[in-house]
């Protein structure tokens, strides 16, 4: 049985459909990419898996279905969210940040806090400083963090490198990759930058115009340059 | 149902309701009749209101500032100056479109919450500062008024038909001229404002403009309402013109339906027979049923009245058509809502 | 000299009540976005239930006590059952529904208890401080302390507590908050119970010198919205010194100034929201957000 379970996912934000019907599963340990052009229902996805948009369809975690839960509950049952544009709180500090991410948790969040920093010393330099004051960049580790302190089995990544200098993004991918290696989370990132996320990744769903047109082993599909150049622009 | 046909009904049930509306005073004893003809001037109130607030988006707790004005204007016309009645209404009219536009001035720089707490000021203002222009207001005893009589050619009826047809014939045209006002290139103006003020600036739409002449309009309404008001009491004094008044027509317009012109009518009916209703039932507790009413309304419908009537004839007409092609066409754009940005 | 120093000290008292409500005001708003025109009469129908437990024979203290706890309790209820199912529609629609609620409550009032005022007892002393030969009241003192009490319970509250640092984050981005296992709806709920507690206690300390009936915090309410709107709607310290700057202006406006009698004393806080509004609407330590209505 898969960590997640997605099957034939429908949604819409009233006017039309976005997603027609995705299907995927994402086996725990995994990471796994979703990658395609603008508009294709990439981030509709995760909204839906994290339960911030309603959809018809199912959505099984451990084979429980959590379809039409609220997002909070979902939460708290351990898939955790890293939103566009990264949805952070301006005006709490960082160490806050971290603390509102740990919200669910009983214990151990100051040790959590402890190895956040460590795997992002630029946040450690900044923990009292307001959220809003740090760097796109800086955000998005943030962001990532306030997510990891869920000790999340699932994180839902989307877009981590939107608005990010390459130099930036490589390194937060490199520091995910570590995460992912030293801690075995299941990861689901959507992309758009197709090169770097293939590197990193198990498996690939490419959506377009909310359909999966394409799945397939991320190095697989990271090797064909037809592929990449008809769907992914590259 | 075709457009043609939805026309003709249209058209029809307007006809039907003047010919009631006509009727009223030859069918209804004068207290019946007196308190229609309350809700007629309140009906003219709170479609000024609704220009500024359901229409451009300016929300406003003070209407029932420029009501009162509007109200001692003629009050004070007609017993301290022996103005004739009639005349009194084109004053009420200009004194209380001129405060509305000099409120709108400021109005212009401040929207949302603030605008809202400015004009809860006025609406607090209006009964201490009554009180103390003494001279013309008679203060806290208030003025009895003379009410207007029939004409020669009219002697025929009674005190409260007359006072009942006179506030008709002074209703309607007023309402016809908003109505068509706002179909035609200043009403969008208006929407477009409500709806989005960067993109209705970047159209060409003149901002300072439209918005203080929409304060203006409804205060010059509200004006006319007021004077309207005290033929039909023949009295005045400030504790008719509290909070509660400026409230009321708030309610009226959201209970009503918020950027709709009838809906003014079925407000300015709610907030008349309710609470009357609710003290038949109990003195005391006619505020509690008022007040349980407005919340309860919330939630059955917020576009009040015109939106549960188009609703059920949504229901009624289309049967099994597509969900998203219904929403598509509407009812009220946006739910006519003064969004954040207003 | 001396006199200055007692009207200003009664002012800060008076102004002390006012940013209570104003504190009640401005927590309802940061958490809900909601503009709550009923907090007077909440607090006003609060009041009544501490009134009514003392004709049974409460001491004061215990009725005060339980009279925030279930005001705390009406608060949360007030928050599930009429503003939630309203939540997220269009400005305008709370609007009408807080104002629903401010008709029902004091008629509610009305008619449970009656239209006529009474005496309500005072928690302090009637004797007065002698310093020096200025002599300032034990009330005003005990009202000033108790309302620097509440803002440092709730200060603390807010920033050193879990559940106060859910709230400060439902306000600031509740889709975030959500994403973070944080159950917003409760949160809420909260805001609104505190909300009520704190304008039952600002009934309770004002009652004893307003006497108390069902109209007694209609002017409070307007120098609250004053207070909120001078120290800035979305900032709890100044909805209090907001408060403070409101009651030593009007009693000392009352004192001093003939022209203002006591019909007109209710255009000072106008007088002022007016002016802060033309001048500075965000107020003394608002944010430059557009509000919302």
């Amino acid at each position: 049985m898969s960590l997640l379970e997605v099957e034939e996912l429908c949604a819409t934000y009233g006017q039309g459909y976005v997603l027609h019907g995705v299907s995927f599963t994402v086996d725990e340990g995994q990471i796994v990419s979703i990658l395609g052009p603008n508009g294709a229902g990439k981030t509709t996805t995760l909204r839906a898996i994290s339960g911030v948009v309603r959809t018809t369809g199912r959505i099984a975690l451990d084979g429980v279905d959590v379809a039409g839960e609220s997002p909070d509950r979902i939460a708290r049952r351990g898939i955790a969210h890293v939103p566009e544009g990264r949805g952070t709180f301006t005006e709490l500090s960082v160490d806050d940040n971290l603390r509102v991410g740990a919200y669910t948790r009983r214990d151990g969040v100051r040790e959590d806090i402890a190895r956040c920093y460590e795997w992002f010393p630029r946040l450690a330099e900044r923990r009292t400083q307001h959220a809003g004051n740090l760097s796109g960049g800086e955000q998005q580790m943030l962001a990532v963090s306030r997510a990891l302190m869920l000790r999340p089995r699932l994180l839902l990544l989307d877009e981590p490198s939107l608005g990010l200098a390459p130099l930036v993004t490589r390194e937060l991918f490199r520091i995910l990759e570590g995460i992912a290696r030293d801690e075995g989370i299941t990861m689901l990132i959507v992309e758009q930058n197709a090169n770097l996320v293939l590197k990193f990744a198990d498996h690939a769903y490419v959506l377009e115009s909310g359909r999966i047109a394409l799945d397939g082993p991320a190095d697989e599909i990271g090797a064909d340059e037809a592929v990449k150049r008809s769907y992914l622009g590259v | 149902m075709n457009a043609a046909t939805e026309q003709r009904l249209r058209v029809g049930g307007l006809i039907a309701v003047g010919i009631f509306a006509a009727a009223v005073p030859f069918v209804f004893g004068p207290y019946r009749v007196g308190q229609l003809t309350l809700v007629l001037a309140y009906a003219v109130a709170v479609l000024g209101l609704n220009v500024l607030v359901g229409y451009s988006g300016q929300i406003s707790l003070g209407h029932g500032a420029f009501f009162a004005l509007g109200a001692y204007t003629a009050a004070s016309l007609v017993e301290k100056a022996s103005f004739p009645h009639l005349l009194t209404l084109p004053v009420a009219f200009v004194v209380a479109g001129a405060a509305g536009f000099l409120v709108g001035l400021p109005a212009l720089r401040i929207r949302g919450l603030y605008l809202a707490l400015l004009t809860l000021g006025l609406a607090v203002a209006t009964a201490p500062l009554i009180k103390r222009f003494e001279g013309l207001t008679g203060g806290a005893d208030g003025l009895n008024v003379v009410q207007p009589e029939p004409p020669g050619f009219l002697s025929g009826l009674a005190l409260d038909q007359y006072v009942y047809l006179l506030t008709l014939v002074i209703a309607v045209p007023l309402f016809a001229l908003i109505a068509l006002m706002l179909r035609s290139r200043v009403g969008r103006s208006l929407v477009a404002i409500r709806d989005n003020e960067i993109v209705a600036k970047s159209m060409g739409i003149n901002l300072a403009t439209m918005k203080t002449g929409a304060f203006a309009v409804s205060a010059a309404y509200a004006g006319v309402a007021g004077a309207l008001y005290v033929f039909s009491v023949g009295f005045v004094g400030p504790e008719s013109f509290t909070l509660v008044l400026s409230f009321a027509f708030l309610a009226a317009i959201v209970v009503g339906g918020l950027a709709t012109v009838s809906g003014a009518v079925l407000g300015a009916l709610f907030i008349v027979l309710v609470p009357e209703y609710a003290a038949d039932v109990d003195d005391a507790l006619a505020g509690v049923i008022y007040g349980a009413t407005l919340i309860l309304v919330m939630y059955v419908e917020r576009r009040g009245a015109v939106g549960l009537a188009r609703r059920i004839w949504g229901r009624a007409t289309r049967g099994r058509q597509d969900r998203a092609e219904r929403e598509d066409r509407g009812g009220i754009p946006a739910a006519g809502v003064p969004t954040g940005g207003t | 000299m001396k006199e200055f120093i007692q009207v200003t000290v009664d002012g800060i008292a008076a102004g002390s009540i006012y940013g209570a409500v104003a504190l009640a005001l401005v927590l309802i708003y940061r958490t809900t976005g909601i503009v709550n025109f009923a907090q007077g009469e909440m607090a006003m129908f609060s009041t009544f239930i501490a009134w009514g437990l003392l004709q049974a024979d409460v001491p004061l203290g215990l009725a005060i006590l339980c009279t925030l706890g279930l005001s705390f309790a009406g608060g949360m209820a007030i928050e599930r059952l009429i503003i939630r199912p309203v939540e997220g529609s269009d400005p305008l629609a709370l609007v009408i529904v807080t104002l629903g609620l401010l008709i029902l409550l004091n008629s509610g009032a009305g008619w449970i208890w009656g239209f006529n005022n009474r005496a309500f007892p005072s928690m302090f002393s009637d004797d007065r401080l002698d310093i020096g030969g200025v002599h300032i009241s034990w009330e005003s003192i005990g009202i000033t302390g108790v309302t620097l009490g509440v803002v440092g319970v709730l200060w603390v509250f807010t920033q050193k507590t879990k559940l106060g640092l859910a709230m400060r984050a439902v306000s600031m981005n509740p889709e975030s908050s959500q994403l973070s296992g944080i159950r917003v709806g409760r949160t809420l709920m909260i805001g609104w119970g505190l909300a009520a507690a704190v304008g039952a206690l600002a009934g309770a300390l004002i009652a004893p010198s307003l006497f108390l009936d069902v109209n007694f915090m209609g002017a409070v309410l307007v120098y609250s919205f004053a207070a909120a709107t001078l120290g800035g709607f979305d900032s709890p310290h100044g909805a209090v010194i907001g408060g403070w700057i409101i009651g030593v202006t009007e009693t000392l406006a009352g004192h001093y100034v003939d022209f203002i009698g006591a019909d007109l004393k209710i255009l000072v806080p106008l007088g002022i929201i007016i002016a802060v509004l033309m001048v500075r609407p965000s107020g003394l330590f608002g944010s430059r957000e557009v509000a919302r209505v």
